[in-house]
C-alpha cells in the first residue's frame, strides 16, 4: 500500500505563515496536497531560504518515495527514473515511465553504430496524438580498449544528444570515456564484486548514477549497495539482480517482485533504488534466428515493465518488436484512477451543421478519441453520436448486447438528433453492422448505413 | 569550433580532456584555438580534479577491503484466501471421452510469485476455432487458409499443428442476425470436433444472450460428463436458468464481467447461488487490446486475484483472457511499412496482451495465432517452474559481441 504521510506532521515542518504564495489558501491546505502528492515542495519558496534548510531536509525525507528517484543525464538531456510510491499501479499511478535504452558497442562497424545512434535520436511512434520515443543509449565496451571506447562514447555524447549509460566492467575504458562523458551524468553500469571500489570512486568523483549488478545473488546485492554508500557515498543507485532468460525468466520475476516488495511494503531502504532490466541480455543466449530472439526481446521488456522494471536496456531496432513496449509503457503509465468511459451524448466533430453526417460510436474512452481523431483528420464536420457502452468497445459492447438497435434509437430521441440533422441516414460502425437492420425497422423512413470496422477508413 | 556554438559542457569536457592530456604528455603544443567568450566565468573543476586524482592515488592504500555483508530474506506476505482449483476436461473413467486434460487455479500469492508459494499449474492455452468464420486479420488468416470453412479440420490443425492445449469454439453462426444455426446444428460441430481431437474445449456463444442460453442447454446435455467449459455467462442472461443445465451435466462455465470488479463479484456470486460448485467457476473480466485499454484489463485482474487472496471469496476463482480480442488493434493488423511486418507485429501484438493479463493473473487463454500461443506457453512454463539457481550466465552480455 502507498506510504501514508500525514498532512499533520508536513505541516510541523511548513513555515506556518499562510502567505499563499504557493498558490494553496493556507499552510495545511499546502500541507494536505502534498501528502496526497498532488503538489510539490518547490511552490513553496521560504522552504528554501537557508533558516527552513533543517526542516527542508526533514520535509524532503518524510515525503521522500520509498524508491528513490534517480536521474541520468543533465538538464533537457536527462531522464528520471523509480520514485514509485506504490507496489500496483492500482493503488495510485506508477510515476516515471521505464526509461528505454538501446545499446551500442565500441567494435561494431561504423554503419551498425550510426543506425542505432540514428534509431535513438529520431526513432518516434505516435500513438493517439503522442510521441513515444526511445530515452537513451547504453554504451558497451567490448574491446576493453579504453581510446576506441572514449572515441564512441565521445561520439555518442556529440550525435545522439539523449542520456547515456555507460555500460563496462573495467575500470580503464570507464575513467577514460568519464573523462569525455563525465560532465553528461551517465549511468555508470556496473559495480560487481570484483569492481566496486573503483567504480564507486568513479561514480563519487564525477557524480554519476551508479548501477549495482550482482549476478543474481541477491545478498550480494545488498551488500554492494550497503558498501558503496557507507564507504564512497554514493547514493544515486540502480539495482540490476540479473535478466536471466529462456528457463530462468523465472528467477529474473521473482528477484525483481521480492526486491519490489522488501521496498515499498517492507521499507528496506537498501533495496528503495530504481530497478534495470536487460532484455538485450537475451541476445547472448540463442543461436535462434533474429525474428524469433527480436520477439522474444520484447516480450520479455514488457513483461520486466509490468513487474516493476524502471529501466530497460534492449538490442532490438526493428519497430515491429519496439511498438509494442512503448504501448505497453504508455499504457500502464496512465492514472487508474481516470474513469474508462467518456459522457454518452451528441458530440460535434468539427462545425457540423443540419447536412452533416450523423455518426454513432461507443462511450469507452479510447473508442470515442479514436474514432473524433479520425473524423478530424479526415476533415468532415460530423455529429458523433456516443452511446453508453458501460464504458465498452464497439464490439465488445455488440457482443454483449451493450451496443442494440433500442440503445441507439433511445439515446437518438433523448439527444434530439432527429432535430439536428435534415437528412434521414445514420452511419453505424462496422462492428455494429448486426443491428442495421433492426435499427433501421425502428427509425421507419431513415436509411441505415454500415460504416468500417476501422474509423481509420472513414473516407 | 570557433563559429559554432558549442555547449558549455562541451567546453568544460574539451578542457578537461585537454588538460589530462598535458598531465599525460607533460608538454603540449596549442595552435590555431581561439576562444571568444565573453563575460563568462569558468569554474574550472577540472583543476581539482586533477588534484583529487592524486589525492585518490594516496586513498588507494585504505581502500576497503571487504564488502560490507547483508543478508536477503525473501518476503513472505501471508494471504489468507486462495483460489479454487477448476478442473477441465474428464477422462473415461471420470465419465468423459478427454484424452487430456488440465487443472487451472489454487494459487495461494500472485501469479508467479513462486517465493510465496510455488505456481500450482501452467496456464492453459486455447486456440480459436469458428463455425462460420468471421473476417478474420492477414497474419491469422494466413496460418489457418487451408481449413477455414471446416471447423473440424481447424480444431485438428490447432491440436495437431500447432500443438494447443485446447479449442475454443466460437459459434457465432448461431447468432440470430449471422446465420441464425439452431442449437442442433452447433451441437453437431461440437460433436463432431470432439470426435476428431481429444482435448477439452470451450464452448463459445455467440453474444445473443438468449440464444446463447439455449444453445449451452442443448450442447451441456449432449456432452454430459465431459467436464466442457461454457463461456460465457453474462448480467444480460436470466444467470439461474442459464447455469441449470450447465450444473446438472457437471460442466464449468465462464463468467464474463466488463473490467468492473463490482460487476465480477455481483455475477459470480449470482452464479453460484444458481447452483454451479466453485471449483466449476472461471472469471473473464474482459482483456482489452494492448493500446487499447489493456491498462485497465492489467489492473482489473490484479485487484480481483489481490482480493481474492485477501479473503473475497466470491472472487476466489481462476481468471480466463481472450487475448484474442488483441487483433481489434489497428497496430497489429494494419499493413504500414514503418511499423514493419504485419506477420510478425500482429502476432507479438497478441502475445504482449497475453503475457500482461498473465501477470496479473490469468490462467486460461483463448489466442488465435499459432506464433503468438507459443511464445506464450513458452513463457508460462518457465514462470511455473520451481525457483533453483540460473543455470545460464548474464553478466556476459556487456562484453558480448551481439
Amino acid at each position: 500500500m502507498p506510504k501514508v504521510v500525514k498532512p499533520l506532521d508536513i505541516h510541523n515542518l511548513l513555515p506556518q505563515t499562510n502567505c499563499k504564495l504557493c498558490g494553496e489558501s493556507s499552510c495545511i491546505a499546502f500541507a494536505t496536497k502534498l501528502a496526497n502528492r498532488q503538489t510539490s515542495i518547490e511552490k513553496c519558496p521560504h522552504l528554501f531560504k537557508p533558516d527552513f534548510s533543517d526542516k527542508l531536509q526533514k520535509l524532503m525525507e518524510l515525503l521522500a518515495p520509498p524508491v528513490k528517484e534517480v536521474i541520468i543525464g543533465v538538464g533537457d538531456r536527462a531522464v528520471k527514473i523509480g520514485g514509485k510510491e506504490v507496489v500496483y499501479r492500482h493503488e495510485l499511478t506508477w510515476r516515471n515511465p521505464t526509461a528505454i535504452f538501446i545499446d551500442v558497442h565500441d567494435e561494431m562497424s561504423d554503419q551498425d553504430i550510426s543506425a542505432r545512434f540514428n534509431f535513438v535520436k529520431n526513432f518516434k511512434f505516435i500513438r493517439m496524438g503522442v510521441e513515444l520515443s526511445i530515452d537513451g543509449l547504453a554504451i558497451r565496451c567490448v574491446s576493453g580498449n579504453p581510446e576506441r571506447y572514449a572515441k564512441l562514447v565521445s561520439k555518442a555524447v556529440e550525435e545522439v544528444g539523449k542520456p547515456i549509460a555507460l555500460c563496462c566492467l573495467e575500470k580503464e575504458p570507464l575513467e577514460e570515456a568519464l573523462i569525455i562523458a563525465g560532465n553528461v551524468k551517465p549511468l555508470i553500469y556496473a559495480a560487481t564484486k570484483d569492481n566496486w571500489r573503483d567504480l564507486a570512486e568513479l561514480a563519487s568523483k564525477h557524480k554519476c548514477p551508479l548501477a549495482i549488478l550482482s549476478n543474481g545473488d541477491m545478498a550480494l546485492l545488498k551488500s554492494l549497495v550497503k558498501s558503496v554508500t557507507e564507504y564512497y557515498k554514493v547514493s544515486e543507485l540502480v539495482l540490476d539482480p540479473g535478466t536471466f532468460a529462456e528457463e530462468d525468466v523465472n528467477v529474473t520475476l521473482n528477484n525483481f517482485v521480492a526486491t519490489r516488495l522488501l521496498a515499498i511494503d517492507g521499507g528496506d531502504k537498501e533495496l528503495g533504488y530504481p530497478l534495470l532490466g536487460v532484455p538485450a541480455a537475451l541476445w547472448t543466449l540463442s543461436s535462434k534466428d533474429r525474428d524469433n530472439i527480436e520477439f522474444e526481446e520484447s516480450v520479455l521488456a514488457s513483461l520486466l515493465m509490468s513487474r516493476f522494471a524502471d529501466m530497460l536496456i534492449m538490442h532490438t531496432i526493428s519497430p515491429w518488436a519496439i511498438i509494442p513496449v512503448l504501448t505497453w509503457r504508455d499504457c500502464v503509465y496512465t492514472d487508474p484512477r481516470v474513469p474508462s468511459s467518456v459522457k454518452p451524448g451528441l458530440y460535434k466533430v468539427g462545425s457540423p451543421n443540419e447536412s452533416s453526417p450523423l455518426m454513432v460510436t461507443a462511450n469507452f474512452t479510447l473508442t470515442y478519441y479514436i474514432v473524433k481523431d479520425d473524423i478530424e483528420k479526415g476533415g468532415v464536420d460530423a455529429w458523433l453520436l456516443v452511446i453508453d457502452t458501460e464504458g465498452t468497445s464497439v464490439q465488445s459492447a455488440v457482443a454483449g448486447g451493450r451496443f442494440t438497435a433500442d440503445k441507439v434509437f433511445e439515446s437518438m430521441k433523448a439527444e434530439d438528433a432527429f432535430s439536428k440533422v435534415s437528412h434521414k441516414s445514420i452511419i453505424l460502425p462496422g462492428y455494429a453492422a448486426k443491428i442495421s437492420g433492426e435499427l433501421e425497422s425502428l427509425l421507419g423512413d431513415w436509411k441505415v448505413y454500415v460504416g468500417p470496422r476501422d474509423s481509420a477508413d472513414i473516407l | 569550433m570557433g563559429k559554432e556554438a558549442k555547449s558549455l559542457d562541451w567546453l568544460l569536457s574539451y578542457i578537461t580532456s585537454l588538460l589530462k592530456s598535458i598531465e599525460d604528455s607533460k608538454e603540449i603544443i596549442i595552435e590555431d584555438l581561439t576562444l571568444e567568450v565573453d563575460n563568462i566565468t569558468i569554474e574550472l573543476p577540472v583543476a581539482s580534479r586533477a588534484v583529487e586524482v592524486e589525492k585518490e592515488a594516496v586513498a588507494i592504500e585504505e581502500k576497503p577491503i571487504k564488502l560490507i555483508e547483508a543478508t536477503f530474506n525473501y518476503p513472505k506476505p501471508s494471504y489468507q484466501g486462495s483460489i479454487a482449483s477448476v478442473k477441465i476436461g474428464a477422462t473415461s473413467s471420470e465419465g468423459g471421452s478427454r484424452k487430456k486434460t488440465y487443472t487451472i487455479g489454487g494459487a495461494k500469492a500472485p501469479q508467479f510469485y513462486n517465493f510465496i508459494a510455488p505456481q500450482q499449474h501452467i496456464p492453459v492455452i486455447a486456440l480459436d476455432v469458428f463455425d462460420v468464420t468471421p473476417p478474420l486479420a492477414g497474419p491469422v488468416k494466413e496460418a489457418y487458409k487451408d481449413v477455414l470453412n471446416d471447423p473440424v479440420a481447424w480444431a485438428e490443425k490447432c491440436v495437431k499443428v500447432y500443438g494447443a492445449d485446447m479449442i475454443s469454439l466460437h459459434l457465432v453462426g448461431t447468432h440470430p442476425q449471422n446465420k441464425d444455426l439452431p442449437p442442433s446444428e452447433a451441437r453437431r460441430v461440437v460433436e463432431s470436433i470432439l470426435q476428431a481431437v481429444d482435448v477439452p474445449l470451450i464452448i463459445g456463444g455467440s453474444g445473443d444472450p438468449r440464444k446463447d442460453m439455449e444453445v449451452f442447454a442443448e450442447i451441456a446435455s449432449a456432452t454430459r460428463g465431459e467436464r466442457l467449459i461454457f463461456a460465457s455467462i453474462t448480467l444480460d442472461m436470466d444467470v439461474e436458468k442459464a447455469v441449470k443445465p450447465i450444473a446438472e451435466n457437471g460442466h464449468n462455465a465462464v463468467a464474463l464481467a466488463f473490467l468492473d470488479i463490482n460487476q465480477a463479484e455481483e455475477l459470480c456470486r449470482k452464479i453460484l447461488q444458481a447452483g454451479l460448485p466453485k471449483d466449476h467457476l472461471i472469471l473473464d473480466p474482459t482483456t482489452g487490446a494492448l493500446g487499447y485499454g489493456i491498462e485497465y484489463s492489467y489492473s482489473v485482474f490484479e485487484r480481483i486475484r489481490l482480493s481474492a487472496l485477501m479473503g473475497k471469496e466470491v472472487l476466489q476463482v481462476p481468471m480466463s483472457c481472450a487475448a484474442t480480442n488483441a487483433w481489434v488493434a489497428r497496430e497489429a493488423w494494419q499493413k504500414v511499412a514503418e511499423w514493419g511486418p504485419r506477420e510478425l507485429r500482429g502476432p507479438l501484438w497478441e502475445a504482449t496482451t497475453a503475457i500482461v493479463c498473465m501477470l496479473a493473473g490469468a490462467e486460461l487463454f483463448m489466442m488465435m495465432h499459432p506464433l503468438s500461443a507459443k511464445i506464450v506457453k513458452k513463457y508460462a512454463q518457465a514462470l511455473s517452474k520451481l525457483l533453483k539457481n540460473p543455470s545460464t550466465s548474464y553478466v556476459d552480455w556487456v562484453k558480448s559481441k551481439f
